[in-house]
Protein backbone atom coordinates (compact mmCIF):
# COMPACT_ATOMS: atom_id res chain seq x y z
CA UNK A 1 0.00 0.00 0.00
CA UNK A 2 1.42 3.40 -0.87
CA UNK A 3 2.27 4.80 2.47
CA UNK A 4 0.55 8.80 2.10
CA UNK A 5 2.39 11.24 4.61
CA UNK A 6 -0.93 12.73 5.51
CA UNK A 7 -2.48 9.31 6.64
CA UNK A 8 0.55 8.03 8.41
CA UNK A 9 0.80 12.22 10.14
CA UNK A 10 -2.76 11.55 10.86
CA UNK A 11 -2.76 7.71 12.65
CA UNK A 12 -0.01 8.79 14.48
CA UNK A 13 -0.56 12.24 16.29
CA UNK A 14 -4.44 11.67 16.67
CA UNK A 15 -3.83 8.22 18.19
CA UNK A 16 -1.42 10.01 20.32
CA UNK A 17 -3.69 12.70 21.22
CA UNK A 18 -6.92 10.59 21.67
CA UNK A 19 -4.60 8.32 24.00
CA UNK A 20 -3.82 11.69 26.28
CA UNK A 21 -7.73 12.27 25.93
CA UNK A 22 -8.46 8.99 27.28
CA UNK A 23 -6.01 9.70 30.37
CA UNK A 24 -7.46 13.43 31.12
CA UNK A 25 -10.85 11.63 30.76
CA UNK A 26 -10.01 9.04 33.20
CA UNK A 27 -8.78 12.30 35.88
CA UNK A 28 -4.95 10.62 35.43
CA UNK A 29 -3.41 13.55 36.15
CA UNK A 30 -6.17 15.02 37.92
CA UNK A 31 -5.55 18.78 36.58
CA UNK A 32 -7.47 22.32 37.01
CA UNK A 33 -7.05 25.82 35.85
CA UNK A 34 -4.50 26.59 33.58
CA UNK A 35 -2.57 23.04 33.69
CA UNK A 36 -5.73 21.51 32.90
CA UNK A 37 -5.95 24.00 29.56
CA UNK A 38 -2.25 23.33 28.64
CA UNK A 39 -2.99 19.26 28.79
CA UNK A 40 -6.10 19.64 26.87
CA UNK A 41 -4.62 22.10 24.37
CA UNK A 42 -1.78 19.44 23.56
CA UNK A 43 -4.43 16.73 23.62
CA UNK A 44 -6.84 18.84 20.67
CA UNK A 45 -4.01 20.42 18.61
CA UNK A 46 -2.46 16.09 18.31
CA UNK A 47 -5.97 15.07 17.93
CA UNK A 48 -7.89 18.14 15.33
CA UNK A 49 -4.39 18.73 14.00
CA UNK A 50 -4.21 14.75 12.62
CA UNK A 51 -7.80 14.89 11.76
CA UNK A 52 -7.38 17.74 9.57
CA UNK A 53 -4.17 16.26 8.28
CA UNK A 54 -6.33 12.99 6.99
CA UNK A 55 -8.63 15.71 4.93
CA UNK A 56 -5.51 16.35 2.92
CA UNK A 57 -5.62 13.12 1.18
CA UNK A 58 -9.09 13.48 -0.23
CA UNK A 59 -10.34 14.25 -3.77
CA UNK A 60 -12.89 16.14 -2.00
CA UNK A 61 -12.30 17.76 1.13
CA UNK A 62 -15.16 20.23 1.05
CA UNK A 63 -17.83 16.57 1.43
CA UNK A 64 -16.10 15.12 3.73
CA UNK A 65 -19.09 16.59 6.07
CA UNK A 66 -20.99 13.86 4.17
CA UNK A 67 -18.70 11.00 5.41
CA UNK A 68 -20.81 11.19 9.11
CA UNK A 69 -23.97 9.65 7.34
CA UNK A 70 -22.95 6.04 6.94
CA UNK A 71 -22.32 4.89 10.13
CA UNK A 72 -24.37 2.10 9.92
CA UNK A 73 -21.74 -0.11 7.70
CA UNK A 74 -18.56 2.63 7.05
CA UNK A 75 -15.70 2.32 10.09
CA UNK A 76 -14.95 5.52 8.33
CA UNK A 77 -18.34 7.16 9.00
CA UNK A 78 -17.83 5.84 12.33
CA UNK A 79 -14.54 6.81 12.70
CA UNK A 80 -15.88 10.38 12.18
CA UNK A 81 -18.89 10.43 13.82
CA UNK A 82 -16.90 9.29 17.21
CA UNK A 83 -14.14 11.40 16.98
CA UNK A 84 -16.44 14.40 16.99
CA UNK A 85 -18.42 13.25 19.74
CA UNK A 86 -15.50 12.87 21.97
CA UNK A 87 -13.92 15.90 20.97
CA UNK A 88 -17.42 17.50 22.26
CA UNK A 89 -17.83 15.52 24.80
CA UNK A 90 -14.48 16.43 26.05
CA UNK A 91 -14.53 19.85 25.22
CA UNK A 92 -16.93 20.13 28.06
CA UNK A 93 -15.28 18.21 30.62
CA UNK A 94 -12.42 20.33 30.20
CA UNK A 95 -14.30 23.76 30.15
CA UNK A 96 -15.24 22.23 33.49
CA UNK A 97 -11.69 22.09 34.92
CA UNK A 98 -10.11 25.04 33.47
CA UNK A 99 -12.76 27.26 33.96
CA UNK A 100 -15.14 25.77 37.06
CA UNK A 101 -12.09 23.57 38.74
CA UNK A 102 -15.07 21.69 38.51
CA UNK A 103 -14.42 17.69 37.76
CA UNK A 104 -17.92 16.54 35.46
CA UNK A 105 -16.68 13.02 36.21
CA UNK A 106 -19.23 11.03 34.41
CA UNK A 107 -18.57 13.10 31.33
CA UNK A 108 -15.05 13.04 31.86
CA UNK A 109 -15.86 8.80 31.78
CA UNK A 110 -17.57 9.06 29.05
CA UNK A 111 -15.23 11.50 26.81
CA UNK A 112 -12.28 8.36 27.26
CA UNK A 113 -14.64 5.98 26.00
CA UNK A 114 -15.16 7.83 23.31
CA UNK A 115 -11.80 8.80 21.93
CA UNK A 116 -10.68 5.27 22.67
CA UNK A 117 -13.62 4.36 20.29
CA UNK A 118 -12.12 6.47 17.84
CA UNK A 119 -9.06 5.14 18.04
CA UNK A 120 -10.80 1.43 17.74
CA UNK A 121 -12.87 2.68 14.43
CA UNK A 122 -9.65 4.13 12.71
CA UNK A 123 -7.80 0.71 13.08
CA UNK A 124 -10.87 -1.00 11.79
CA UNK A 125 -10.80 0.97 8.75
CA UNK A 126 -7.76 -1.20 8.36
CA UNK A 127 -8.58 -4.45 9.83
CA UNK A 128 -11.44 -5.23 8.09
CA UNK A 129 -10.00 -5.01 4.87
CA UNK A 130 -9.98 -8.76 3.85
CA UNK A 131 -8.08 -7.44 0.58
CA UNK A 132 -4.96 -6.73 2.55
CA UNK A 133 -4.29 -9.91 4.43
CA UNK A 134 -1.38 -8.42 6.88
CA UNK A 135 -3.93 -6.16 7.80
CA UNK A 136 -6.79 -8.37 8.32
CA UNK A 137 -6.47 -9.79 11.51
CA UNK A 138 -7.30 -8.60 15.91
CA UNK A 139 -3.61 -7.13 16.03
CA UNK A 140 -4.37 -4.51 13.88
CA UNK A 141 -6.59 -2.97 17.04
CA UNK A 142 -4.14 -4.69 19.72
CA UNK A 143 -1.68 -2.35 18.05
CA UNK A 144 -3.55 0.95 17.38
CA UNK A 145 -4.96 0.71 20.60
CA UNK A 146 -1.84 -0.13 23.02
CA UNK A 147 -0.56 2.49 20.89
CA UNK A 148 -2.48 5.11 21.63
CA UNK A 149 -2.94 4.37 25.29
CA UNK A 150 0.97 4.03 25.38
CA UNK A 151 1.51 7.58 24.05
CA UNK A 152 -1.30 9.05 25.62
CA UNK A 153 0.41 7.54 28.94
CA UNK A 154 4.04 9.19 28.29
CA UNK A 155 1.91 12.77 27.33
CA UNK A 156 -0.08 12.34 30.83
CA UNK A 157 3.01 11.76 32.96
CA UNK A 158 1.69 8.43 33.87
CA UNK A 159 5.29 7.05 34.04
CA UNK A 160 4.64 3.19 35.17
CA UNK A 161 1.34 2.73 33.42
CA UNK A 162 3.60 3.96 30.46
CA UNK A 163 6.03 2.19 31.26
CA UNK A 164 3.59 -0.93 30.95
CA UNK A 165 1.84 0.08 27.94
CA UNK A 166 4.95 0.73 26.07
CA UNK A 167 5.84 -3.08 26.82
CA UNK A 168 2.73 -4.29 25.68
CA UNK A 169 2.56 -1.57 22.34
CA UNK A 170 5.50 -3.12 21.46
CA UNK A 171 4.22 -6.25 21.91
CA UNK A 172 0.86 -5.95 20.46
CA UNK A 173 3.71 -4.57 17.10
CA UNK A 174 6.26 -6.84 16.90
CA UNK A 175 3.27 -9.67 16.87
CA UNK A 176 1.97 -7.96 14.12
CA UNK A 177 5.45 -7.58 12.53
CA UNK A 178 5.93 -11.52 12.65
CA UNK A 179 2.79 -12.86 11.93
CA UNK A 180 1.50 -10.55 9.28
CA UNK A 181 4.89 -11.37 7.13
CA UNK A 182 3.09 -14.31 6.98
CA UNK A 183 -0.60 -13.29 6.58
CA UNK A 184 -0.54 -13.25 3.18
CA UNK A 185 0.23 -17.06 1.97
CA UNK A 186 -2.79 -17.89 4.72
CA UNK A 187 -5.32 -15.83 2.68
CA UNK A 188 -5.22 -18.88 0.13
CA UNK A 189 -5.77 -15.54 -2.72
CA UNK A 190 -3.06 -16.26 -5.46
CA UNK A 191 -2.52 -15.27 -8.94
CA UNK A 192 -4.53 -19.30 -9.62
CA UNK A 193 -7.50 -17.62 -7.40
CA UNK A 194 -7.06 -14.30 -8.95
CA UNK A 195 -7.38 -15.42 -12.73
CA UNK A 196 -9.00 -19.33 -11.75
CA UNK A 197 -6.64 -20.02 -14.58
CA UNK A 198 -5.08 -22.30 -11.61
CA UNK A 199 -6.61 -24.79 -12.97
CA UNK A 200 -5.01 -25.40 -16.33
CA UNK A 201 -1.40 -24.87 -14.46
CA UNK A 202 1.17 -22.99 -13.42
CA UNK A 203 0.00 -18.97 -13.89
CA UNK A 204 2.50 -16.12 -14.92
CA UNK A 205 1.79 -12.28 -15.98
CA UNK A 206 2.06 -11.65 -19.63
CA UNK A 207 1.94 -8.78 -20.53
CA UNK A 208 0.15 -6.25 -18.21
CA UNK A 209 -2.66 -3.82 -19.54
CA UNK A 210 -0.61 -0.68 -20.45
CA UNK A 211 2.81 -0.07 -20.71
CA UNK A 212 2.62 2.59 -18.02
CA UNK A 213 1.52 2.57 -14.64
CA UNK A 214 -1.78 3.79 -12.99
CA UNK A 215 -3.33 4.25 -9.82
CA UNK A 216 -3.92 0.99 -8.72
CA UNK A 217 -0.35 0.43 -8.88
CA UNK A 218 0.11 3.49 -7.26
CA UNK A 219 -1.93 3.38 -4.89
CA UNK A 220 -1.44 -0.89 -4.21
CA UNK A 221 1.63 -1.81 -4.63
CA UNK A 222 4.65 -0.65 -3.29
CA UNK A 223 7.70 -2.50 -3.21
CA UNK A 224 10.31 0.44 -2.46
CA UNK A 225 10.52 0.25 1.42
CA UNK A 226 10.25 -3.38 1.94
CA UNK A 227 13.87 -4.00 1.22
CA UNK A 228 15.12 -2.07 4.32
CA UNK A 229 12.01 -3.43 6.00
CA UNK A 230 14.38 -5.19 8.65
CA UNK A 231 16.45 -2.06 9.78
CA UNK A 232 13.49 -0.05 9.77
CA UNK A 233 11.85 -2.91 12.06
CA UNK A 234 14.84 -2.24 14.41
CA UNK A 235 14.83 2.14 14.05
CA UNK A 236 10.89 1.86 14.85
CA UNK A 237 10.98 -0.66 17.79
CA UNK A 238 14.57 1.08 19.20
CA UNK A 239 12.31 5.06 18.92
CA UNK A 240 9.02 3.67 19.93
CA UNK A 241 9.41 1.68 22.64
CA UNK A 242 13.12 0.52 23.79
CA UNK A 243 14.10 4.43 24.51
CA UNK A 244 11.19 5.61 25.51
CA UNK A 245 11.23 2.97 28.45
CA UNK A 246 15.05 4.14 29.36
CA UNK A 247 14.54 7.05 29.40
CA UNK A 248 11.12 6.29 31.97
CA UNK A 249 13.08 4.42 34.11
CA UNK A 250 15.49 7.60 34.93
CA UNK A 251 14.97 10.12 37.45
CA UNK A 252 11.63 11.95 36.18
CA UNK A 253 12.34 15.43 34.34
CA UNK A 254 10.32 17.24 31.77
CA UNK A 255 13.28 17.40 29.40
CA UNK A 256 13.58 13.35 29.43
CA UNK A 257 9.84 13.22 29.41
CA UNK A 258 10.02 15.55 26.19
CA UNK A 259 12.45 13.28 24.68
CA UNK A 260 10.59 10.02 25.40
CA UNK A 261 8.00 11.62 23.87
CA UNK A 262 9.84 12.93 21.14
CA UNK A 263 11.27 8.99 20.41
CA UNK A 264 8.22 7.53 20.79
CA UNK A 265 6.37 9.37 18.18
CA UNK A 266 9.04 9.35 15.57
CA UNK A 267 9.73 5.25 15.68
CA UNK A 268 5.56 5.14 16.01
CA UNK A 269 5.69 6.97 12.50
CA UNK A 270 8.28 4.76 11.93
CA UNK A 271 6.34 1.97 12.35
CA UNK A 272 3.58 3.77 10.72
CA UNK A 273 5.04 3.65 7.22
CA UNK A 274 6.05 0.28 7.36
CA UNK A 275 2.28 -0.53 8.12
CA UNK A 276 1.93 1.12 5.09
CA UNK A 277 5.08 0.03 3.22
CA UNK A 278 4.58 -3.57 3.90
CA UNK A 279 0.84 -3.91 3.48
CA UNK A 280 0.52 -6.04 0.49
CA UNK A 281 -3.29 -5.96 -1.54
CA UNK A 282 -4.45 -8.83 -3.35
CA UNK A 283 -4.85 -6.18 -6.68
CA UNK A 284 -1.14 -6.92 -7.40
CA UNK A 285 -1.57 -10.09 -7.81
CA UNK A 286 -3.27 -9.71 -11.25
CA UNK A 287 -0.08 -7.50 -12.54
CA UNK A 288 2.44 -10.33 -11.07
CA UNK A 289 3.38 -8.38 -8.31
CA UNK A 290 3.45 -8.14 -4.39
CA UNK B 1 -27.46 4.01 1.33
CA UNK B 2 -24.15 1.61 1.58
CA UNK B 3 -26.54 -1.40 3.12
CA UNK B 4 -26.37 -4.11 0.52
CA UNK B 5 -30.70 -4.70 -0.62
CA UNK B 6 -30.54 -8.46 0.83
CA UNK B 7 -31.02 -9.63 -2.64
CA UNK B 8 -31.78 -7.78 -6.22
CA UNK B 9 -34.69 -8.54 -8.94
CA UNK B 10 -32.32 -9.06 -11.45
CA UNK B 11 -28.57 -9.59 -11.73
CA UNK B 12 -27.10 -8.10 -14.35
CA UNK B 13 -23.71 -8.66 -15.14
CA UNK B 14 -21.02 -10.37 -17.79
CA UNK B 15 -20.07 -13.29 -18.95
CA UNK B 16 -16.08 -13.26 -20.33
CA UNK B 17 -15.11 -15.80 -22.23
CA UNK B 18 -11.53 -16.76 -21.96
CA UNK B 19 -11.49 -19.13 -25.19
CA UNK B 20 -12.20 -16.53 -27.39
CA UNK B 21 -10.66 -13.36 -26.24
CA UNK B 22 -7.92 -12.44 -28.90
CA UNK B 23 -6.82 -9.52 -26.43
CA UNK B 24 -7.10 -7.29 -29.01
CA UNK B 25 -8.13 -4.41 -25.94
CA UNK B 26 -11.16 -2.94 -28.30
CA UNK B 27 -13.42 -3.34 -25.39
CA UNK B 28 -11.14 -0.84 -23.74
CA UNK B 29 -11.57 1.73 -26.25
CA UNK B 30 -14.85 1.77 -26.79
CA UNK B 31 -15.15 1.73 -22.65
CA UNK B 32 -12.94 4.40 -22.52
CA UNK B 33 -14.74 6.17 -25.44
CA UNK B 34 -18.35 5.84 -24.24
CA UNK B 35 -17.90 6.79 -20.59
CA UNK B 36 -15.60 9.69 -21.11
CA UNK B 37 -18.15 11.10 -23.87
CA UNK B 38 -21.40 10.21 -21.82
CA UNK B 39 -22.71 9.67 -17.97
CA UNK B 40 -20.55 11.37 -15.31
CA UNK B 41 -16.68 12.87 -15.06
CA UNK B 42 -14.58 11.88 -17.93
CA UNK B 43 -11.80 9.20 -18.05
CA UNK B 44 -8.77 11.98 -17.70
CA UNK B 45 -5.16 10.73 -18.70
CA UNK B 46 -2.77 12.34 -17.41
CA UNK B 47 0.65 13.14 -19.53
CA UNK B 48 -0.99 11.01 -22.61
CA UNK B 49 1.48 11.96 -25.19
CA UNK B 50 4.43 12.44 -22.54
CA UNK B 51 7.66 10.21 -21.15
CA UNK B 52 5.27 8.64 -18.11
CA UNK B 53 1.38 8.74 -19.66
CA UNK B 54 -1.22 6.97 -17.60
CA UNK B 55 -4.90 7.14 -17.48
CA UNK B 56 -8.18 5.93 -15.81
CA UNK B 57 -9.48 2.99 -16.99
CA UNK B 58 -12.78 0.80 -16.23
CA UNK B 59 -11.78 -1.63 -18.44
CA UNK B 60 -8.31 -3.14 -18.50
CA UNK B 61 -7.17 -6.56 -20.38
CA UNK B 62 -4.61 -8.59 -19.08
CA UNK B 63 -2.64 -11.21 -20.25
CA UNK B 64 -0.76 -14.57 -19.00
CA UNK B 65 1.13 -17.46 -19.71
CA UNK B 66 -0.08 -20.89 -18.08
CA UNK B 67 1.85 -23.50 -18.32
CA UNK B 68 0.43 -27.02 -17.57
CA UNK B 69 1.58 -29.28 -15.24
CA UNK B 70 4.27 -32.17 -17.21
CA UNK B 71 3.15 -35.23 -17.18
CA UNK B 72 4.64 -38.60 -18.22
CA UNK B 73 3.01 -38.47 -22.25
CA UNK B 74 3.27 -34.71 -21.94
CA UNK B 75 6.77 -34.06 -20.85
CA UNK B 76 7.04 -30.42 -21.64
CA UNK B 77 3.76 -28.76 -22.14
CA UNK B 78 3.03 -25.79 -24.39
CA UNK B 79 2.67 -22.79 -22.44
CA UNK B 80 -0.89 -20.50 -23.63
CA UNK B 81 -1.19 -16.89 -23.68
CA UNK B 82 -4.64 -16.22 -22.37
CA UNK B 83 -6.16 -13.04 -22.70
CA UNK B 84 -8.11 -11.47 -19.64
CA UNK B 85 -10.32 -8.57 -19.63
CA UNK B 86 -11.08 -7.27 -15.80
CA UNK B 87 -13.97 -4.78 -14.87
CA UNK B 88 -16.09 -4.45 -11.98
CA UNK B 89 -17.57 -8.06 -11.30
CA UNK B 90 -21.21 -6.51 -9.74
CA UNK B 91 -20.36 -8.86 -6.66
CA UNK B 92 -23.56 -9.67 -4.48
CA UNK B 93 -21.80 -8.63 -1.38
CA UNK B 94 -19.80 -5.87 -2.90
CA UNK B 95 -17.14 -4.82 -0.01
CA UNK B 96 -16.40 -1.51 -1.75
CA UNK B 97 -19.77 -0.45 -1.12
CA UNK B 98 -20.26 -1.07 2.62
CA UNK B 99 -16.71 0.71 3.35
CA UNK B 100 -18.09 3.80 1.95
CA UNK B 101 -18.91 6.91 4.26
CA UNK B 102 -20.85 9.35 2.62
CA UNK B 103 -23.19 6.94 0.74
CA UNK B 104 -21.88 7.66 -3.02
CA UNK B 105 -21.12 3.99 -3.76
CA UNK B 106 -24.70 1.72 -3.93
CA UNK B 107 -25.46 -1.31 -5.36
CA UNK B 108 -28.82 -1.13 -7.23
CA UNK B 109 -31.99 -2.93 -5.77
CA UNK B 110 -33.89 -3.50 -9.51
CA UNK B 111 -30.79 -4.79 -11.40
CA UNK B 112 -27.60 -5.16 -8.69
CA UNK B 113 -25.71 -2.44 -10.43
CA UNK B 114 -23.36 -1.40 -8.36
CA UNK B 115 -22.59 2.58 -9.06
CA UNK B 116 -20.97 5.75 -7.44
CA UNK B 117 -22.96 8.49 -7.19
CA UNK B 118 -19.97 11.40 -8.23
CA UNK B 119 -21.87 14.46 -6.36
CA UNK B 120 -21.68 12.15 -2.60
CA UNK B 121 -18.18 10.76 -3.28
CA UNK B 122 -14.97 12.53 -1.18
CA UNK B 123 -12.32 10.78 -3.03
CA UNK B 124 -11.46 8.82 0.41
CA UNK B 125 -10.18 5.65 -2.11
CA UNK B 126 -11.88 3.49 0.89
CA UNK B 127 -13.68 1.68 -1.96
CA UNK B 128 -10.74 0.80 -4.22
CA UNK B 129 -8.79 -0.80 -0.73
CA UNK B 130 -11.83 -2.74 0.13
CA UNK B 131 -12.48 -4.11 -3.90
CA UNK B 132 -9.53 -7.06 -4.24
CA UNK B 133 -10.32 -6.90 -8.23
CA UNK B 134 -8.86 -3.07 -8.95
CA UNK B 135 -12.47 -2.54 -10.53
CA UNK B 136 -12.39 0.75 -9.05
CA UNK B 137 -9.72 3.74 -9.97
CA UNK B 138 -9.56 7.20 -8.99
CA UNK B 139 -9.71 9.67 -11.37
CA UNK B 140 -6.57 11.83 -10.85
CA UNK B 141 -8.28 14.54 -12.54
CA UNK B 142 -11.23 14.54 -11.08
CA UNK B 143 -10.93 13.55 -7.29
CA UNK B 144 -13.94 11.11 -7.48
CA UNK B 145 -13.98 7.51 -7.93
CA UNK B 146 -14.90 5.74 -11.05
CA UNK B 147 -15.66 2.51 -12.23
CA UNK B 148 -17.88 0.26 -14.49
CA UNK B 149 -21.68 1.16 -14.69
CA UNK B 150 -22.59 -1.62 -16.81
CA UNK B 151 -23.35 0.78 -19.23
CA UNK B 152 -26.76 1.75 -17.62
CA UNK B 153 -27.03 4.28 -20.00
CA UNK B 154 -26.90 2.23 -22.57
CA UNK B 155 -28.73 -0.75 -21.52
CA UNK B 156 -31.89 1.08 -20.55
CA UNK B 157 -31.66 3.88 -23.29
CA UNK B 158 -35.06 4.35 -25.69
CA UNK B 159 -33.07 6.36 -27.78
CA UNK B 160 -30.77 3.99 -29.38
CA UNK B 161 -31.53 1.33 -31.56
CA UNK B 162 -32.59 -2.01 -29.27
CA UNK B 163 -29.24 -3.50 -30.81
CA UNK B 164 -26.99 -0.99 -29.05
CA UNK B 165 -28.81 -1.20 -25.43
CA UNK B 166 -25.94 -3.33 -24.19
CA UNK B 167 -22.40 -2.35 -22.23
CA UNK B 168 -20.11 -0.51 -25.19
CA UNK B 169 -17.78 -3.26 -24.43
CA UNK B 170 -20.21 -6.54 -25.16
CA UNK B 171 -21.59 -4.43 -28.67
CA UNK B 172 -17.53 -3.87 -29.84
CA UNK B 173 -16.12 -7.01 -29.15
CA UNK B 174 -15.00 -8.54 -32.67
CA UNK B 175 -14.33 -12.04 -31.00
CA UNK B 176 -17.94 -12.64 -29.30
CA UNK B 177 -15.85 -13.08 -25.97
CA UNK B 178 -17.98 -10.83 -23.96
CA UNK B 179 -22.10 -11.60 -23.19
CA UNK B 180 -24.40 -9.26 -21.09
CA UNK B 181 -27.18 -10.47 -19.53
CA UNK B 182 -29.35 -11.60 -16.09
CA UNK B 183 -27.78 -14.30 -14.37
CA UNK B 184 -30.17 -14.10 -11.64
CA UNK B 185 -32.56 -16.13 -14.20
CA UNK B 186 -31.60 -19.59 -14.74
CA UNK B 187 -33.12 -19.60 -18.21
CA UNK B 188 -31.46 -17.18 -19.74
CA UNK B 189 -29.54 -16.85 -21.95
CA UNK B 190 -25.79 -15.93 -20.06
CA UNK B 191 -26.85 -18.43 -17.46
CA UNK B 192 -27.04 -21.38 -19.68
CA UNK B 193 -23.72 -20.20 -21.17
CA UNK B 194 -22.56 -20.54 -17.51
CA UNK B 195 -23.71 -23.41 -16.88
CA UNK B 196 -22.94 -25.23 -20.05
CA UNK B 197 -18.76 -23.86 -20.38
CA UNK B 198 -18.50 -23.91 -16.50
CA UNK B 199 -18.13 -20.43 -15.56
CA UNK B 200 -16.04 -19.61 -12.49
CA UNK B 201 -16.02 -16.96 -10.05
CA UNK B 202 -12.63 -14.89 -9.56
CA UNK B 203 -11.10 -15.42 -5.96
CA UNK B 204 -13.58 -16.96 -4.71
CA UNK B 205 -12.09 -17.16 -1.40
CA UNK B 206 -12.69 -13.26 -0.84
CA UNK B 207 -16.32 -14.11 -0.63
CA UNK B 208 -17.48 -11.34 -2.45
CA UNK B 209 -20.17 -13.39 -4.99
CA UNK B 210 -19.29 -12.01 -8.16
CA UNK B 211 -22.24 -11.47 -10.59
CA UNK B 212 -19.40 -11.32 -13.91
CA UNK B 213 -18.55 -15.03 -14.60
CA UNK B 214 -15.56 -16.29 -16.24
CA UNK B 215 -15.66 -18.72 -19.01
CA UNK B 216 -12.59 -21.55 -19.04
CA UNK B 217 -10.52 -21.40 -22.13
CA UNK B 218 -11.53 -25.08 -23.77
CA UNK B 219 -8.72 -27.65 -23.44
CA UNK B 220 -6.56 -27.82 -26.46
CA UNK B 221 -6.39 -29.83 -29.36
CA UNK B 222 -3.73 -32.62 -29.49
CA UNK B 223 -1.07 -31.99 -32.50
CA UNK B 224 -1.73 -35.02 -34.74
CA UNK B 225 2.01 -36.42 -36.00
CA UNK B 226 3.33 -34.54 -38.15
CA UNK B 227 5.39 -37.03 -40.18
CA UNK B 228 1.63 -38.90 -41.13
CA UNK B 229 3.21 -38.60 -45.15
CA UNK B 230 6.21 -39.47 -45.17
CA UNK B 231 5.75 -43.34 -45.55
CA UNK B 232 4.10 -41.82 -49.04
CA UNK B 233 7.14 -39.66 -49.38
CA UNK B 234 10.03 -42.75 -49.67
CA UNK B 235 12.05 -43.21 -52.84
CA UNK B 236 9.89 -46.26 -54.92
CA UNK B 237 13.21 -47.73 -56.39
CA UNK B 238 16.45 -48.46 -54.18
CA UNK B 239 18.38 -49.74 -56.94
CA UNK B 240 17.75 -47.89 -60.41
CA UNK B 241 17.91 -50.26 -63.54
CA UNK B 242 18.54 -49.21 -67.07
CA UNK B 243 21.00 -46.54 -68.09
CA UNK B 244 20.46 -44.68 -64.95
CA UNK B 245 21.16 -48.22 -62.98
CA UNK B 246 24.56 -49.32 -65.60
CA UNK B 247 25.59 -45.20 -65.00
CA UNK B 248 25.69 -45.77 -61.46
CA UNK B 249 27.49 -48.70 -61.10
CA UNK B 250 29.89 -46.90 -63.88
CA UNK B 251 30.42 -44.15 -61.74
CA UNK B 252 31.16 -46.45 -58.63
CA UNK B 253 34.22 -48.21 -60.28
CA UNK B 254 35.75 -44.80 -61.16
CA UNK B 255 38.79 -43.76 -58.12
CA UNK B 256 37.36 -41.20 -55.69
CA UNK B 257 35.00 -40.73 -53.14
CA UNK B 258 31.16 -41.12 -53.84
CA UNK B 259 27.95 -40.51 -51.26
CA UNK B 260 27.28 -43.51 -49.54
CA UNK B 261 23.32 -42.80 -49.53
CA UNK B 262 22.01 -44.50 -52.54
CA UNK B 263 18.67 -42.18 -51.17
CA UNK B 264 17.40 -38.79 -51.38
Amino acid sequence: MHPAPSVILFTTLSGAGFGLLVFLGLGLPEVSGFTAFAFFAIAYLLAVGGLLASTFHLGHPERAWKAFSQWRTSWLSREGVCAVAALLVMAAYGAGLVFLNAALQPLGYLGAALSLGTVFTTSMIYAQMKTVPRWHTPLTPAMFLTLALAGGALLAGQVRLAIALLLASGAATVAAWILGDTRFKASGTDMATATGLGRIGTVKAFEPPHTGTNYLLREFVHVVGRKHSLKLRMIAGALAFALPVILLLLPFSHWIAALAVLSHLTGVATARWLFFAEAEHVVGLYYGKR
Amino acid sequence: MTQLPPATQKKLGLVIDLDTCVGCHACVISCKGWNTENYGAPLSDQDPYGADPSGTFLNRVHSYAVTPLATSTKPHPTTQTIHFPKSCLHCEDAPCVTVCPTGASYKRAEDGIVLVNEADCIGCGLCAWACPYGAREMDAAEGVMKKCTLCVDRIYNQTLPEIDRTPACVRTCPSGARHFGDLGDPDSAVSHLVAERGGFDLMPEQGTKPVNKYLPPRPKDTLPDLDILSPYLAPVTENPGGFLGWLDRALDKLPGQSSKTGRG
